[in-house]
């Protein structure tokens, strides 16, 4: 059907959110294909059949080599049955179709790491990184964030503040100098940044989980169609998820569900 | 030569492992370092160019941004003393094996046999010169010498062209496989000798009956057919020592018992198991009749209930007490990956929802010295926690309930309970997913990890004592990928129908896994030569019994073979076909063709001779203690939260993710800020239906030093209410029981023998008088009985332990209620009446006394209640609920009251209690059944009207000031404590661990 928004996302070798973020791009009204790796490596399965690629949390091959490091070494180096090309090389391919891809947490780590994101201005080499949070540990906490309001980020549009949960060991977000933040910054980037009570951003522990540079939680490249976060979106799609839907008065649909929708609705007038 | 890569921070980048580290030294060993810097080493034994090196190192070994590498040369500069920290050859090195495949998929090319990573770390310290020291600080906090080796130098000792000289910890073997036979017709103590040595843990009357066995005619006749005679293989033997073990046999459980009670009268007891655990099951299967939603106990890796029409519920509990007191992050890493394995390894398989964790340790803070083997218990709970955190948070699996127990005789052995639960469809292809067959002639099939000498020996280890000789081998380090990688595939073969039945390999490794399966058959045989081997030198009878992680065994029909490998294949998953289940009768081994084990189904595993042991009960002289009401209760609240078994968990809770697979929605930690305890958990395992799971648990192990009967009495009761108080359906629930104890059969090293047999006689009694009364069927379970250490005279027993795990449903999880205050003006009630019943309390604890008078539970009074609680949660005018239980009604008010962020003024004039109660017993009284609830003023008539002829009294309410008032008898303040200091009091004991 032409009018199917399409979105995939990718399993196996230690992602562990998939089911959640296939569930919220089907409530947010798309088709969705939770696909292993295996079946992209067979070529059975063809990346650019699809318009929103989702890159879920979780620990590609146990995060063993920093985060997401293995997993980003695979995608660039696994052949693909029947194809010349690497299965970074379809990631590229449906990138520059101005598709829409959105990493959670294990999967920004991913982008990022693959020089994906930010890649400014074309530059594929990767200036930013994702590391050990400051306090050393992996921590499960539910975080204000403030969103950019003139970020290009197609999946943010319209929100001003989200609620999530952060769920890392490795989230403290760095990039390779001053100058690289201050693109980011002037660029509008960093689309979502840790907030304390007000709103505001903050170095503040717990708030700043992990102590990333500028509260930054997650990134956008120059077109908005490119997203990651380390916050768990997928994890706030219905007010039960809530940790305070006992005490509070909350719509039914979760904050999270927001950004798929979003990114369905891009889709739709944009690419379709 | 191997290549050595290092990796390190660049300089202006902060190093928050080497921070951590270095505040860790501190808390552990009291030493103050300046700094401490960390450094990640790859030593590359492969034939590789310099090129390939630098660009796996430039690559996938380091990140650009923040790190640098150095090829054949120290990376380390700027230290006082450099330790570098390995695995010993053979130990798990998962890292290693991931750093091994990111080269190969970089170069195209795949390692050749025996080609490797090996990774280490090498720890920058500063501030201190002394070497002695530094081998303190490997010894006793950087490394496990059991599984590390350590090499420490000074500055001025690094060849700053060399570095740290390299060690490639490769596993050599020149030792060819054979099979050794093994004549029996030798002396009692000579039999006894080969138990010990061999590390079997057979008794002389096993050894007899193996004896016997082996010399009869007709059985040597048979063995001689094919190529075997008298004497038995070292493979048989070993087989048999497994599968007799106390660890899969469970002797004590199944042994006859001689009880005399304290009156004198004398009961035999044919199997406590089959008595109480399964006679309790049976009787409330019974009664339930037609709406008996049990599917599956007892006979599988774990138990199946119903769910709802689609699906149910699988669930387990085991404990992995041994292998963490050795190697705690090791040993619990092992622990909860093992039992993951156990749901997928019921019925045809089922996708893995939750885990649930409890740990009982000493105190964290002890400060007296511990006897030889015997880690600290800092170590042991950093260790554990560490472990249960990678195994549940690498899986994608949420860990949502837990506790964490505290005493001193922990030191001897930590228990470490591991939970899983699981969902499966009611039916997969038209036939209930819960059961399964295998059939003559389907291949014996191995998929997942490879075997290697790990976990060698780890069943009969835990069948013993903590001693000198407790074999390293017995230590494992567990693989979440290779499993995770292992379950996706298997999920898909279920679905597509690729075999006939699946278990897992823990205990016993494959001699337990094909023995149990071919139960269905009545034979198989196996050829060990095929078994894909971590590293050559494996001996047959190692191959047979190694307890290797993340391996399962499958019965896989000859018309899908092609396709189930080929799956596997795809999927980068090993699986490799072994042999074929018979109906020889025959457990039956080979190796490169020749027959190696030859023994009888029936003998290997109904031969095992039942076990007689003494039980005698005699009450303890036991009084209550006499101490004055003391004149601050404020300040005794406070100690009480500050009490390691009540204080907050938060930093543990944290360390797992509760979240993943967005289905927690009564999590762990919650209320106002996030941070208030949860009595329960609950979960919605389908993302589009609002039914959940619910899991809670009791557990309450100095209740047993009064009185085993009502230790688990208690427990039950705790895990109930625990389960209701969140709106568990008290209607569709199950218990789990995981016995830990001490050994209880007298011997020389056990004089009191007779007595701990009677604790657990009357700990089974128990279980199956409240199950019974309940109506709670037992689905599952599992014992450990030699939770002793001994080494010399020094001899530490653990308090008799049962966590009785408690899981069932709530059928609209947007029911479920917390236990924190939602706001002033809701009404405060106390259901269930206080009674003087402090002994075994933390309060008595707090003041040094353990009393007499343990709780008792009334099952009938606290059934009623528990129902009527479920009608008022359903009509949704409950606001917060919360049980009463360590500490009492005391601390159930100041956890409910700062978890809410709002006051209450309580009147203890009110409460339902024993006339000439003291006040301070009042308040810190640990009565079972007992649950705070506030309510709506508006719904004070029908609340009250369903718990009418029921103890259920308006103590006070809840109030907008943020203090907790408490009146006594004489409506004076007996209590008023601002909530932060409450909780800060709650908070700030394990804040830092």
């Amino acid at each position: 059907m032409k009018n199917t928004v399409k979105a995939i996302v990718i399993a196996g070798y230690g992602t562990n959110c998939e089911r959640e973020v296939a569930y919220a791009c089907q409530l947010a009204g798309a088709d969705v294909d939770i696909v292993h790796i295996a079946e992209l490596l067979t070529g059975r399965v063809n990346l650019n059949d699809y318009h929103f690629l989702n890159l879920a949390g979780g620990f590609l091959d146990g995060d063993d080599l920093g985060s997401a490091k293995a997993g980003a070494n695979r995608l660039l180096h696994a052949p693909v049955a029947g194809s010349a090309d690497s299965l970074a090389e379809q990631l590229r391919q449906f990138i520059a179709a101005g598709k829409l891809v959105m990493g959670v947490c294990n999967g920004f780590q991913l982008l990022v790491k693959m020089g994906l994101l930010p890649a400014i201005d074309g530059n594929q080499q990767q200036t930013c990184t994702l590391t050990h949070n400051e306090s050393g540990r992996f921590e499960d906490r539910w975080c204000q964030l403030t969103v950019d309001p003139d970020s290009p980020c197609v999946f943010t549009q319209g929100l001003s503040h989200l609620y999530f949960p952060v769920r890392h060991g490795e989230g403290k977000f760095v990039t390779a100098g001053d100058t690289v933040l201050q693109r980011l910054e002037e660029l509008n980037l960093a689309v979502l940044k840790y907030a304390d009570n007000q709103g505001q951003p903050t170095q503040t522990y717990p708030a700043n989980p992990n102590g990333s540079v500028a509260a930054i939680a997650g990134i956008c490249d120059q077109t908005g169609r490119l997203f990651g976060l380390m916050p768990h979106p997928e994890a706030y799609i219905h007010r039960t998820h809530h940790p305070r839907w006992t005490r509070e008065e909350l719509p039914e649909e979760g904050m999270g569900l927001l950004l798929y929708k979003n990114a369905v609705r891009f889709i739709q007038q944009e690419l379709l | 030569m191997a290549w050595r890569i290092v990796v390190g921070l660049k300089k202006h980048v902060k190093d928050a492992r080497g921070e951590k580290i270095r505040r860790e030294i501190n808390g552990h060993l009291n030493l103050s370092l300046t700094s401490v810097r960390t450094l990640d080493v790859y030593t590359v034994d492969a034939a590789l160019s310099l090129d390939e090196v630098t660009q796996a190192a430039a690559g996938p070994f380091s990140d650009p941004v923040i790190q640098e590498y150095a090829v054949n040369q120290p990376l380390a500069n700027s230290f006082d003393i450099l330790i570098e920290v390995g695995y010993r050859p053979g130990v798990t090195d998962n890292t290693g094996r991931t750093a091994k495949e990111a080269i190969q998929y970089m170069t195209g090319r795949q390692f050749t046999a025996g080609e490797a990573v090996y990774t280490s770390t090498q720890y920058l310290l500063s501030g201190l010169t002394d070497k002695s020291v530094a081998e303190k600080i490997a010894k006793d906090f950087l490394a496990n010498g059991l599984i590390q080796y350590w090499t420490i130098l000074s500055d001025d000792e690094l060849d700053p062209m060399v570095g740290v000289p390299v060690t490639v910890p490769k596993v050599v073997s020149d030792a060819a496989p054979a099979v050794r036979t093994l004549s029996l017709q030798i002396s009692d103590d000579e039999l006894l000798d080969i138990s010990r040595m061999g590390m079997l843990a057979l008794n002389l009357e096993e050894m007899h009956k193996i004896k016997e066995h082996i010399s009869d005619p007709q059985i040597v006749a048979e063995r001689q057919k094919v190529g075997l005679g008298a004497e038995l293989t070292d493979v048989e033997l070993e087989a048999l020592a497994q599968t007799w073990s106390e660890h899969c046999k469970h002797k004590i459980f199944s042994a006859r018992i001689e009880y005399e009670d304290e009156t004198g009268q004398v009961q035999q007891i044919d199997s406590l198991f089959k008595t109480y655990i399964v006679g309790a099951t049976s009787k409330v299967r019974e009664n339930l009749g037609a709406d008996d939603y049990c599917l599956s106990v007892f006979k599988d890796n774990a138990g199946v209930i119903e769910f709802d029409k689609d699906w149910s519920i699988v669930f387990k509990v085991e404990t992995h007490n041994s292998p963490s007191a050795l190697d705690p992050y090791g040993g619990a890493l092992t622990g909860i990956v093992g039992v993951n394995r156990d749901g997928m390894g019921t019925g045809m398989g089922a996708r893995l929802i939750f885990n649930t964790d409890v740990f009982c340790f000493a105190s964290p803070f002890l400060e007296k010295e511990l006897p030889p083997r015997l880690l600290h218990p800092r170590r042991i709970f950093e260790g554990v926690v560490e472990g249960v955190e990678h195994g549940g948070n690498k899986s994608g699996i949420p860990t949502i309930n837990g506790s964490l127990v505290f005493d001193d005789r922990f030191a001897g052995k930590p228990l470490v309970y591991c939970g899983t639960a699981a969902l499966m469809p009611r039916l997969l292809d038209g036939k209930p997913c819960h059961e399964k067959k295998v059939l003559v002639g389907d291949h014996i099939v191995m998929t997942g990890g490879r075997i290697g000498k790990d976990g060698i020996h780890g069943a009969t280890f835990s069948s013993e004592e903590l001693h000198e000789g407790s074999p390293v081998t017995a230590v494992q380090i567990g693989d979440p990928i290779t499993q995770r990688k292992m379950f996706d595939f298997l999920i898909i073969a279920r679905d597509r129908g690729l075999y006939n039945s699946i278990t897992d390999n823990g205990a016993g490794g494959l001699s337990s896994s094909v023995g149990e399966m071919a139960e269905d058959t009545g034979g198989f045989e196996l050829n060990l030569d095929r078994a894909p081997l971590k590293y050559p030198g494996l001996q047959p009878w190692e191959i047979l019994i190694s307890e290797a992680q993340e391996r399962m065994t499958l019965a896989v029909p000859e018309d899908k073979l092609d396709a189930f490998i080929a799956l596997a294949k795809e999927m980068d998953v090993e699986a490799t076909d072994l042999g074929i289940f018979t109906d020889s009768g025959y457990f039956h081994c080979l190796y490169e063709g020749k027959t190696v084990s030859y023994l009888g189904m029936d003998f290997v595993h109904e031969g095992v001779p039942q076990l007689v042991i003494p039980a005698k009960w005699q009450p303890k002289e036991l009084s209550e203690p006499d101490f004055a009401q003391p004149a601050d209760l404020g300040q005794e609240l406070r100690q009480l939260l500050s009490r390691l078994n009540i204080c907050s968990k938060e930093s543990v809770v944290r360390r797992y993710d509760h979240e993943v697979q967005a289905g927690t929605v009564i999590k762990p930690l919650l209320g106002v800020t996030n941070d208030g305890p949860s009595d329960a958990a609950v979960f919605r395992p389908l993302l589009d239906s609002f039914a959940g799971v619910v899991v809670s648990h009791g557990i309450c192990p100095s209740y047993s030093d009064i009185d085993t009967y009502h230790m688990m009495a208690c427990a039950i009761d705790e895990g109930l209410r625990n389960y209701v108080a969140v709106g568990g359906d008290i209607e569709h629930v199950a218990g789990l029981d995981n016995f830990c104890w001490c050994d209880p059969v007298e011997s020389s090293k056990t004089p009191d023998g007779r007595y701990k047999a009677a604790q657990l006689v009357r700990a089974n009694q128990a279980l199956y008088d409240y199950c019974v009364a309940y109506g709670v069927p037992l689905i599952s379970g599992k014992d450990s009985m030699k939770n002793d250490y001994q080494i010399g005279d020094n001899k530490i027993s653990i308090p008799p332990t049962v966590l009785f795990s408690v899981i069932g449903k709530i059928a609209d999880a947007r029911k479920a209620v917390s236990m924190d205050v939602k706001r002033p003006g809701d009404l405060v009630y106390l259901l269930g009446k206080t009674a003087d019943e402090l002994g075994g309390s933390e309060y008595y604890a707090q003041h040094k006394e353990l009393g007499r008078q343990v709780p008792h539970v009334d099952a009938q009074v606290a059934l009623q209640r528990y129902r009527t609680l479920n009608k008022a949660q359903q009509q949704g005018i409950i606001a917060s609920c919360h049980d009463l239980s360590d500490g009492g009604l005391g601390v159930a008010l100041a956890e409910s009251a700062f978890a809410g962020g709002f006051g209450m003024e309580i009147d203890l004039t009110r409460v339902d209690k024993d006339s000439d109660i003291r006040e301070d017993k009042l308040l810190f009284s640990e009565s079972q059944s007992r649950l705070l609830v506030t309510i709506h003023p508006q719904h004070k008539e029908d609340f009250e009207r369903l718990f009418v002829n029921q103890s259920c009294r308006c103590i006070g309410q809840v109030i907008a000031a943020s203090d907790l008032v408490i009146r006594g008898y004489q409506a004076q303040n007996l209590v008023q404590q601002p909530l932060q200091q409450l909780k800060q009091a709650w908070q700030a004991p394990l804040r830092e661990m």
